[in-house]
């Protein structure tokens, strides 16, 4: 067998090489076997995820119900161009990141690198979007706490604009607590993906991942994915409530 | 077959020999400990640790015992007080009882019940018990600093808004080590799933793996909530969003919502590995195959699901809907029948089975008893009516004490006596672990049964002081915590021992079927020298005798 997997194999172990390449841990019996228990972790990892969402998702659903008069208020001072460019920006990413692992299936390095440093790049694109949204947030008092102002909702300055009584108007700052706390976690989980990132481009670099054995970047892209799916959730339940009027 | 062949005749311990390589002795140095990823070495691990944060836990409540000796607050400041309760229970619910059975039995047992080299992912293992220790590291740092007053139940808005207390930083030990606790669940899960050696059905798994896998699937669903709650309350006290604060619109009953989704099941994720003990030890030592094996098995699963539907029980006092209340009553009583398909199975499984009495039977059968004590005033809590009067007394402190210390500390005990061959390949020293058993079982009944009079005659719970008429079930209890608290330390001064001094156990001392009694004791590193077929039932003492009768045939 001539396979790049097993070219890689130092002298000592060809006798075993036919049985195990190298990248096949000791407690594992086959190659099939680690590749589905790692695949396996993965969704276990990504459905722990979702619970853990699932928590500020469940206070959304109940806040919106009460409150829905502040949460269109809230929502409506979002701005709506930078929220439909970051998610372009991020189906983008995710697309990219499909291509990486695609690239490592057909054990092309040089595209492979290319398509994660270009996955990070979008990455980068979204946060740094995202910061000018905050930025906008902390200018315009709407961030919840102490210099939060209830002003602009109960006299609003765009004519199109219903104004709230100081009562309704109070409320949206339980809109923008969950606004920062679910972006916010989401932003998280994106910079913890960069960092991932970064060391798999490393990684990759030094040859790891085009030789067969994959499922850390298949894996990783199943994570990338699930990042994506939570803000196409948040953007429609964030940026687009009532906005037909 | 006459009846003296039914007493099982243990092997003879006098030829034993410790094999020249095992696990323990294969590298040596504290690297090869701190970077191993042997789920039996990161098992031992755990031990160390969980066992330094019981005996801080144990302290704690010694000073609640001491305090409530007396009427008055003469031991401790009611402030302090305060503390040393919460610290109490968040030392002993998230550092010792939720990792307890599975990171340190679990951890070394599951992969070679199920004929596996390791769990799927060694790594994650090691680093889960990192998480452990800096979650761990994190709440010693809250206690170190001055303490936290919350309750183990971080209560909004007393958290986020009234105390100026280190809450943040406790908070964020939990958060720490509840990830520890889902990395576990996790890699069990997979273990279970894609681990299993050639011939070891699911239904051919021990009891063991089952209630382990039950508990999984509660840490990887339930724990995630408890995280994101924490993060919350944390945002709250330090940049001031509003998802819990009535002054911003939020509601402090979501909280108790979400704080409860997971810490109802919590509960379950602590006793279901204990019950997954006792299914092997009564087992054993009635040299009986479980009775009802499918229920017992399916009674874990049952066990895992209805305890996501049940966590409004602990607010039916805190101003929920009296009809969504009625439906949460019904669904807690629900959960007593899988409970007690255990009881009834374990009890006829004794029925007619060659009895006998080794420590770690003491231990089952003081499970049994405490047990079925907690769990049934758990159905008087779960009525509405009873629960009105009784919840946040005295009575709420016993019946969780009764499920979490008579049933899941004694069931680690047992687990603890029953596995310590395998572990350190040393017997313990029998007549004082017996003795041990018996002062614990006593020391507990007298610490905890007088609190469910206490309670019922309406002490509240978490005051520093009281009447003075409640001081005589008060001196009852505090007297039954000295000797609970021999019983506890006794085991700390013999085990160690024993690990020089205990007789050699050999590769199968109790003459039990599990896989992990046919390999060596303590296990090779690699667990198995060949990987094993499994080609009989779990419990099947038949097939055991067979084997014995083989090996002699070919040693000989």
């Amino acid at each position: 067998m001539d396979s790049p997997a097993i070219a890689t194999v130092n002298g000592e172990m060809q006798a075993e090489a036919h049985a195990h390449p190298a990248y096949l841990r000791h407690h594992f019996e086959t190659v099939e076997q680690q590749r589905e228990a790692a695949s396996f972790g993965m969704w276990l990892f990504l459905l722990t995820e979702v619970m853990f969402f699932g928590g500020m998702f469940m206070a959304y659903l109940i806040y919106r119900n009460w409150y829905h008069a502040a949460f269109v208020a809230g929502s409506n001072t979002l701005n709506i161009w930078l929220g439909t460019i970051n998610t372009a920006v991020l189906i983008c990413s995710s697309f990219t990141m499909a291509m990486a692992v695609y690239s490592a299936e057909k054990r092309r390095r040089k595209s492979l690198v290319t398509y994660l440093i270009l996955t990070i790049v979008l990455g980068l694109a979204f946060l740094g979007i995202k910061a000018v949204e905050y930025a906008e947030k902390f200018e315009l008092h709407q961030v919840p706490g102490a210099s939060f102002s209830i002003e602009q909702f109960v006299h609003p300055t765009d004519p199109k604009a219903v104004a709230l009584a100081p009562d309704m108007a109070e409320k949206t700052q339980v809109y923008f607590s969950l606004y920062f706390a679910m972006t916010g976690m989401h932003a998280l989980h994106m910079i913890i993906g960069i960092s991932i990132l970064l060391i798999l481009v490393v990684r990759a670099l030094g040859g790891a991942y085009t030789e067969g054995h994959m499922s850390t970047i298949e894996n990783f892209g199943l994570y990338w994915h699930f990042v994506d799916i939570v803000w196409i959730f948040l953007f429609p339940l964030l940026y687009l409530i009532s906005r037909y009027r | 077959m006459s009846s003296a062949n039914t007493i099982v005749q243990l092997p003879d311990q006098s030829t034993a020999q410790l094999p020249r390589k095992h696990y323990l002795n294969q590298e040596l140095g504290l690297k090869s400990w701190l970077l191993t990823g042997d789920h039996k070495r990161i098992a031992m691990l755990y031990l160390f640790s969980i066992t330094f944060f019981f005996f801080i836990g144990g302290a704690f409540a010694s000073l609640i015992r001491l305090q409530l000796l007396t009427p008055g607050s003469d031991l401790l400041a009611p402030d302090t007080y305060n503390k040393v309760f919460s610290m109490h229970g968040i030392v002993m619910i998230f550092l010792f009882l939720v990792p307890s059975v599975p990171a340190t039995l679990g951890n070394f047992l599951i992969p070679i019940m199920i004929g596996a080299k390791d769990l799927a992912f060694p790594k994650i293992n090691l680093l889960s018990w990192y998480l452990f220790v800096a979650g761990g590291l994190f709440i010693l740092a809250a206690m170190i600093l001055g303490g936290v007053d919350t309750g183990w139940t971080f209560t909004t808005p007393l958290s986020t808004h009234y105390l100026n207390t280190h809450v943040v930083t406790a908070a964020l030990g939990i958060f720490i080590a509840g990830f520890a606790s889902i990395l576990t669940g996790l890699n069990f899960i997979v273990t279970i799933h894609r681990m299993r050696a050639p011939g070891m059905t699911w239904f051919r798994l021990p009891l063991f793996v089952w209630g382990h896998y039950a508990a999984s699937i509660l840490m990887v669903l339930g724990t995630p909530v408890l995280a994101i709650t924490l993060v919350l309350v944390a945002l709250e006290r330090t940049i001031g969003i509003g998802v819990f604060d009535p002054t911003k619109g939020g509601d402090p009953l979501l909280f108790q919502h979400l704080f409860w989704f997971y810490s109802h099941p919590a509960v379950y994720i602590m006793i279901l590995p204990g019950m997954a003990v006792i299914s092997e030890v009564i087992s054993t030592f009635s040299r009986k195959r479980i009775f009802g094996y499918t229920a017992v098995a399916f009674s874990s699963v049952a066990i895992a699901i209805f305890g996501f539907f049940v966590w409004e029980h602990h607010m039916f006092i805190m101003g929920v809907s009296n009809y969504s209340a009625l439906v949460f009553s019904l669904l807690t009583m629900l959960v007593a029948v899988p409970s007690a398909i255990k009881i009834f199975n374990w009890s006829a499984t004794l029925y007619k089975g060659s009895i006998t009495f080794e420590t770690p039977m003491l231990y089952a059968f003081g499970f049994l008893g405490l047990f079925t004590i907690g769990g049934l005033t758990g159905v008087f809590l779960g009525s509405m009516g009873m629960d009105v009067h009784l919840t946040e007394t005295y009575f709420i402190v016993a019946h969780f004490h009764f499920v979490m210390v008579g049933g899941m500390l004694m069931a680690y005990l047992a687990g603890m006596h029953f596995w310590w061959p395998k572990i350190t390949g040393r017997m313990y020293p029998e007549a004082i672990s017996k003795l041990a058993a018996v002062v614990t079982f006593i020391g507990f009944i007298f610490t905890f049964f007088p609190q469910f009079i206490l309670g019922y005659l309406g002490m509240p719970r978490r005051y520093a002081s009281y009447p003075p008429e409640f001081q005589v079930l008060n001196v009852l209890s505090t007297a039954g915590a000295s000797i609970l608290a021999v019983g506890y330390l006794l085991p700390m001064l013999y085990m160690p021992w024993s690990l020089k001094y205990g007789k050699i156990a050999g590769n199968n001392p109790w003459q039990a079927t599990g896989l992990e009694w046919q390999i060596t004791s303590p296990p090779l590193t690699e667990n198995f020298v060949e990987t094993p077929i499994v080609d009989h039932e779990a419990y099947d003492y038949e097939w055991l005798a067979n084997q014995t009768e083989h090996e002699v045939k070919t040693v000989g």
